[in-house]
């Protein structure tokens, strides 16, 4: 038997199988004690003290306290805690490979797709998302691409068997790709004379999805049904924009269609329309801190101080990733905060932008996106500050407790061919 | 004077009867008309600085006798009274495609590019067509010809606007009269060439600007050796580029920029091309002085941007908004220089442009006489046809401009257009002028009426006390039409005059009452004071785009209106990370001196140093990036497998902001490398962030040599639908090397022999490599094709400098190590193509601890500016210590780079390239302060927020100049933006 375990350990190797094998579910309490916590809601705990059972936090405090430890204690004295990181917006798990058209599951075509489900085409044996653990990226929102209602995301964490055990809120969201103001063509940017009818066609749709809605739908319209939860408001609308004119132009089209749930993706410009954000309480997840601003004249470090612009006016704001070399560049995630630390934030916000202001956005607060009593043991042990890649080196993670492996197809060839050179 | 006059007397009449002699002739008796005609009491431009006030202009058979103020006039002469109307020489349009049919793009699109040529017996590059001969496709157009005239032009030089060798031109005098016996000045005009490819052909090569440039280098070599006669086949392009040598030679350069590319062709052998301009040569012009061309302007001035839409306006950059106010300055600017220029309607969207656009320049400073030059002697003496056209001398041909007035002036009439002795009349020039004031009565009613604007469209404006009528007025040939409503405006009726004019400006005719009633009508012109409408019309442009924006370098935002200079700078109590032996020091100091570090350690004395507390941060030697696109017009020549022959040096792109940014990051030099369409890529530049110099002052002076090479997906095309260029398999790829390194060596042996060798600029460059003149750094994914070229490399006795991306190198470190092979990689790139299924984070480590050199790059402009972060990740992955992660971006890219002697560390004696950091430089949370290079401070960061501020209040100055251009009634354009597409490996150029 154990023969035929090596021999099995060895093929794997030899045919390139290298995901790990998620962890099973937490069976004894687990003790955290000395290390500094960083909380996620803005509070720092040195020599804390986290104990949490059955994947949820039973305590929450400092290792002064006298109360009995739990179950296994590990003494991260000097190390620093911190809940898992949550990437909103990403397609990891839809694509392994860019150029490998097969392996190429991100976009449906067509415009009117709120029906379409991530979900199901999450591959939670992807290398690539395997490869975000040993960051300490520990959630995301899987979201599909494409043209205009691109379709339903869900928010999963990233160690499980099949993307059912993977699903941490099924169906969270609708996303909508706002017109743009201006359009390329062969490198020459123009204004785009339909953005009107463009803007018009979206609110077209979601008044004949209501009227569908609140009708007797004598015949099934898959579609306007997936809209349903983001007029009763259980499912949240995404508008991934970056105008000025387009947030203005997106808000009062969420006003109009009395849409509560409204998120801002991407956000550009978003410094610009603060003002009209905070009235309507809507919160900005903001494009890749590491990108080139958009224009010669623009500040060289203004996508590096966005998140305090906007942060520093009363806007809850996020993180993402998406763009160019999104999946596998999704594991700096951390290293896009600390980024905003050297512009402006202070380090507990900047964790925040990764922690719990993208738990409350994408609705999973309640559980995820800090450490506290009673939330889930979503969370790992570093080193050092983890949101600055020199010291960003993990040695545990748990997600709802379970201890994850922080092996990957990376760590293994690592491990391989250092072993190989040593000779 | 008498003796020259009969003289040329005796040569026209030969000429005359030549041209005629052995026509037939059936539909009548052969005449010959030997009259003279002499235009009389006109200021006559006989050039634009040579004018006779008061003159006599006499012409006989198309060509101007004599000129004069008091000159003899013989008995067979017409006399044309101008009563001081002026005579100009007609223009010439250097620049046109007058009468050539468009070329047609190939209808051949197949699913795989085009290697091959589409032609035999020419030169193998379907692209270069010296053989080409305008006059073989000319058709006179007269329509176009007409409105060539109108503008004021006689001859134009025209040719096909198609291709990098395009062939001969023809001078073409726009007779209308006569045949293209007569129009054709010249058919040979001289020779043409420009960078862009020919839409008849899909042949690939070139692909790119800088193919463009090898090709025409490798062109001449090939010419002059086909002339030697050592060439056995027919190559009928060889010949023709051979046979137009000495024509001038025109070169559509089109950019400031590409005219300095072009000349440095022309320079290597030995040809002084006259360049088509681009209208922004007043950013750089001392380098276009230096180039000694001559420069074709197109006249093509942007309008204002309509900037009404805040949102819109927004994306507007400062470089395009200050073209709109700088560029009419260009002219001006040119002529300031003594740099001699012709205008062209070339890039007009109409001729008819020609006036107002000439006008704009002239109130942005151009003197007139350099505006009429422009358009008449220059042209002339660029075509070498300055004995013949361009001027009213005697002997030249009787190509001039009748008007009223000063030519540039927007009232002035162009009455006739004569090319050639044949006149083209536009406005009669008797036509009296009618314009002025006249007050008359009708049936005792008295009304007042003002006529003002063009003779040739005058409008009226009628009164009566108070009231003002409609009224409209037409004139032709000596009588106007005049009506007018009545004062009673609750009928539709009207008062019509008809009424001819005569020498006195009295209006005499009758007036029809709206009962049919006629009266008759006299009236003289009371005050002939032009109207002050019209006068407010040409003031409309004045005031709001005439002051000056100033340069900067480069001309856009962030440039430098002065460039800093280098300063004697001491840095106190920094932490220094030296990347020499002594490892990090703290609280230390380093002065800066000459460009230099001079010193380095505790306590020292400023001097006359400028001192900079560097209390608590942190002084680098600045980041060297391996691998960069940024800063470059074109990134891959992919028209063939090898591209040795082209070089990143010939088209630095020294506007691009990207070197700002990467300033802002502390970066300081850079390797621009070709990208990896090919195995055998193009040269490097290795260039330093010197931002707002020249393109060529960026290059390392005594730059070490380098070339790209590239192996994997992208040399066999595997990413996109290309199956018919070789090698489309790692196999293959192998072969090439082994190829051309043969074929070099051959070449390299036979040019060492000291016998006859054709000069191969491809091979040349790969004998270098085999010489180990010239470095390779290569493109490299996966194991088996690294060890290949190592391999490969041996064999023919040289080392591969660098492995450059490398993201299997960790697999065959011990193999790098023991070659001798740099590795320059990402810090944790993968997963984006096959090829880096086994890219690792951890890659950098491996190799570093198997003893190879390594370097962490960028291949992004995006990265790059955080190239600092980059190397932090490989104390994450991998435990590589703070000093040796920072020497992954500065001492060791600087070792692969050869230029360790003067960059990459602190230490005296090297270039003073540093960098103050707010935190350790390794950490997330450090940002560069201070960029210096050579003592220069090329970024800073408190600089920097000056300069935003700056941007923002010039921006919001043109902005509102362009509303009030807007207001006042001129054109404006929406707004469009070209985006700098950010180059990697996998680009390729667009335009070309």
């Amino acid at each position: 038997m154990k023969k035929l375990t090596i021999y099995i350990f060895i093929l794997s190797i030899f045919i390139g199988f290298a995901q790990q094998t998620p962890a099973p579910k937490q069976n004894k309490a687990i003790t955290i004690e000395g290390a500094t916590a960083h909380l996620g809601n803005g509070k720092v705990i040195d020599n804390a003290l986290i104990m949490f059972e059955n994947g949820k936090i039973t305590y929450m405090g400092s290792a002064l306290t006298k109360i009995a430890r739990k179950g296994e204690i590990i003494n991260a004295k000097g190390k620093h805690v911190y809940p898992g990181f949550i990437v909103p917006n990403s397609t990891l798990g839809l694509v392994e490979i860019d150029a490998v058209r097969a392996s190429d599951d991100d976009a449906e075509i067509g415009n009117w797709n709120p029906n379409i489900r991530s979900l199901i085409a999450y591959n939670a044996e992807s290398r690539v998302v395997e490869s975000m653990r040993p960051n300490g990226v520990l959630l995301g929102q899987i979201t599909p691409r494409g043209a205009r209602l691109t379709g339903t995301s869900s928010i999963v964490q990233f160690d499980a068997w099949n993307w059912e055990d993977a699903a941490v809120k099924a169906d969270d969201a609708v996303h909508l790709n706002w017109p743009q103001n201006f359009k390329q063509r062969r490198g020459v940017v123009s204004q785009n004379k339909e953005y009107k009818t463009q803007t018009l066609k979206i609110h077209e749709y979601f008044s004949n999805a209501k009227a569908y809605l609140n009708g007797s739908k004598a015949t099934t319209h898959l579609p306007f049904e997936a809209l349903s939860g983001v007029f009763n408001g259980s499912k949240k609308l995404f508008i991934h924009v970056d105008e000025e004119k387009g947030i203005i132009d997106a808000v009062s089209f969420s006003q109009k269609h009395k849409l509560q749930n409204i998120v801002i993706v991407g956000g550009y410009q978003a410094e610009n329309t603060i003002d009209l954000l905070k009235k309507h309480n809507i919160p900005v997840v903001l494009r890749r801190v590491h990108s080139l601003p958009n224009l010669d004249d623009n500040d060289y470090d203004l996508p590096f101080k966005l998140a305090k612009t906007l942060t520093n006016a009363g806007i809850t704001v996020a993180l993402e990733t998406s763009g160019d070399m999104e999946r596998m560049n999704t594991r700096n995630l951390p290293f896009y905060a600390g980024t905003t630390v050297a512009h402006g934030l202070t380090k507990a916000q900047a964790l925040q932008l990764i922690t719990l202001n993208a738990a409350k956005i994408l609705g999973i607060d309640e559980n995820y996106g800090s450490l506290e009593n009673g939330k889930s043991a979503t969370l790992f042990i570093s080193e050092g500050d983890a949101l600055d890649m020199k010291t960003n080196k993990i040695s545990y993670a748990f997600i709802d407790g379970r201890s994850i492996s922080l092996e990957t197809h990376q760590t293994k060839l690592w491990k391989r061919y250092s072993k190989k050179l040593e000779k | 004077m008498l003796k020259n006059y009969l003289w040329f007397i005796a040569i026209f009449f030969v000429l005359a009867i030549n041209a005629q002699d052995y026509f037939p002739k059936n539909d009548g008796v052969k005449t010959q008309n030997t009259n003279y005609t002499a235009f009389t009491n006109a200021k006559i431009y006989v050039t634009p600085t040579q004018i006779i006030e008061k003159g006599t202009l006499l012409i006989k058979d198309g060509k101007v006798v004599n000129s004069g103020s008091s000159i003899t006039i013989p008995k067979n002469t017409v006399i044309v009274n101008l009563n001081g109307k002026s005579i100009y020489p007609s223009f010439i349009d250097i620049y046109s495609d007058f009468g050539i049919e468009k070329p047609q793009a190939s209808a051949s699109r197949s699913r795989s590019a085009q290697y091959n040529p589409s032609r035999t017996g020419y030169y193998w590059n379907d692209h270069v067509m010296p053989e080409n001969n305008a006059i073989t496709k000319f058709s006179y157009n007269k329509k176009e010809a007409t409105e060539l005239l109108k503008a004021g032009f006689g001859v134009v030089n025209t040719h096909i606007h198609d291709g990098i060798v395009r062939g001969t031109g023809a001078l073409i005098a726009l007779n209308n009269t006569k045949g293209n016996e007569q129009r054709i000045i010249s058919e040979t005009s001289g020779h043409y060439l420009s960078f862009r490819k020919s839409v008849t052909s899909s042949q690939y090569y070139p692909g790119s600007i800088m193919g463009s440039i090898a090709l025409l280098k490798q062109l001449y070599i090939d010419a002059d050796w086909y002339a030697k006669g050592n060439i056995n086949t027919k190559d009928l392009s060889l010949e023709a580029l051979n046979a137009n040598k000495n024509l001038t030679q025109f070169f559509e350069a089109g950019s400031r920029a590409n005219i300095i590319r072009a000349d440095k062709i022309g320079d290597a052998y030995g040809i002084q091309y006259v360049m088509l301009g681009g209208g922004d040569e007043y950013e750089r012009i001392s380098d276009i002085k230096a180039t000694n061309a001559k420069i074709i302007l197109p006249l093509n001035f942007p309008d204002a941007y309509d900037v009404e839409d805040p949102f819109a306006t927004a994306s507007l950059s400062l470089e395009d908004m200050r073209a709109w106010n700088q560029k009419p300055h260009n002219p001006k600017i040119l002529a300031d220089n003594n740099i001699d220029f012709a205008f062209t309607t070339f890039k007009l969207k109409s001729v008819k442009e020609l006036k107002s656009k000439i006008t704009t320049a002239i109130k942005a400073g151009l003197s007139k006489e350099k505006a009429l030059a422009a358009l008449t002697t220059i042209p002339a003496q660029i075509l070498n046809k300055n004995t013949s056209i361009g001027s009213l001398k005697n002997g030249y041909l009787a190509n001039f401009l009748i008007t009223s007035g000063d030519i540039f002036d927007k009232e002035t009439t162009l009455y006739e257009n004569w090319v050639q002795g044949e006149k083209t009349v536009f406005e009669s020039l008797n036509t009296k002028n009618i314009l002025g004031i006249y007050a008359f009565n009708i049936n005792n009613q008295p009304y007042e009426m003002v006529i003002s604007g063009k003779l040739s469209k005058p409008k009226t404006k009628i009164t009566t006390g108070s009231h003002t009528l409609g009224s409209k007025i037409n004139y032709k040939d000596d009588w106007v039409n005049i009506s007018f409503t009545t004062i009673d405006t609750t009928k539709q009726e009207f008062i019509r005059i008809v009424a001819k004019v005569d020498n006195t400006n009295t209006l005499t005719g009758k007036s029809i009452l709206p009962n049919g009633d006629t009266l008759p009508f006299t009236v003289k012109v009371s005050d002939v004071e032009g109207d002050e409408d019209d006068k407010k019309d040409t003031n409309k442009e004045a005031n709001i785009n005439d002051t000056f924006f100033a340069v900067s370098y480069p001309n856009k935002a962030f440039g430098f209106t002065k460039l800093p200079e280098a300063e004697t700078l001491l840095f106190k109590n920094a932490t220094v990370w030296t990347g020499e032996a002594e490892g990090i020091l703290k609280n230390t100091d380093v002065l800066i001196k000459n460009g230099k570090i001079a010193k380095i350690g505790k306590g020292l004395s400023s001097g006359g140093a400028k001192v900079i507390d560097a209390t608590g941060k942190h002084l680098t030697a600045g980041i060297i990036d391996e691998h960069s696109h940024i800063a470059t017009a074109s990134v891959n020549e992919g028209g063939q497998n090898s591209s040795a022959e082209v070089t990143i040096e010939d088209v630095i792109d020294e506007t691009d902001t990207n070197i700002y940014r990467n300033l802002a990051g502390g970066v300081t030099s850079i390797q621009i490398l070709h990208g990896s369409a090919n195995p055998i890529g193009g040269r490097s530049a290795i260039i330093k962030l010197k931002w707002g110099e020249s393109a060529d002052n960026l290059i390392y002076s005594n730059t070490p040599k380098f070339i790209k090479f590239a192996l994997g997906e992208n040399v066999k095309q595997s990413n996109w639908g290309s199956y018919s260029r070789f090698p489309q398999s790692r196999m293959g790829v192998e072969q090439l090397y082994i190829d051309y390194f043969t074929r070099a060596k051959a070449y390299d042996d036979l040019k060492k022999s000291g016998k006859p060798y054709k000069k191969d600029i491809e091979l040349e460059v790969i004998a270098e490599i085999l010489n180990k003149e010239r470095f390779i750094s290569c493109h490299s994914y996966v194991q088996s094709e690294i060890n290949m070229l190592m391999k490969v490399a041996e064999k023919f006795n040289f080392n591969i400098n660098t492995f450059t991306h490398i993201l299997e190198g960790y697999k065959v470190a011990d193999k790098m190590a023991e070659h001798g092979v740099g590795g320059s990689t990402f810090s944790d790139w993968w997963a984006y193509k096959y090829e880096v299924n086994d890219a690792i984070p951890y890659n950098a480590s491996i190799m570093h601890n198997a003893g190879v050199t390594v370097a962490i790059n960028s291949d992004d402009a995006e990265m790059s500016r955080r190239l600092n972060q980059e190397a932090a990740k490989s104390i994450k992955y991998g435990n590589v210590s703070d000093e040796d992660a920072w020497k992954f971006v500065t001492l060791n890219p600087a070792k692969l780079l050869h230029i360790d002697d003067r960059v990459g560390s602190i230490k005296i004696g090297k270039d003073a390239d540093v960098v103050l950091w707010s935190h350790n430089p390794l950490s997330v949370y450090a940002k560069a302060e201070k960029t210096i290079i050579e003592g220069v401070t090329y970024f800073d960061i408190e600089r920097n927020k000056s300069m935003q501020e700056a941007i923002k209040l010039e921006k919001n100055t043109l902005i509102n100049l362009m509303l009030k251009a807007k207001n006042k009634g001129l054109k404006t354009q929406a707004i469009k933006k070209k985006t700098k597409e950010l180059l990697h490996c996998d680009s390729i150029d667009k335009e070309i």
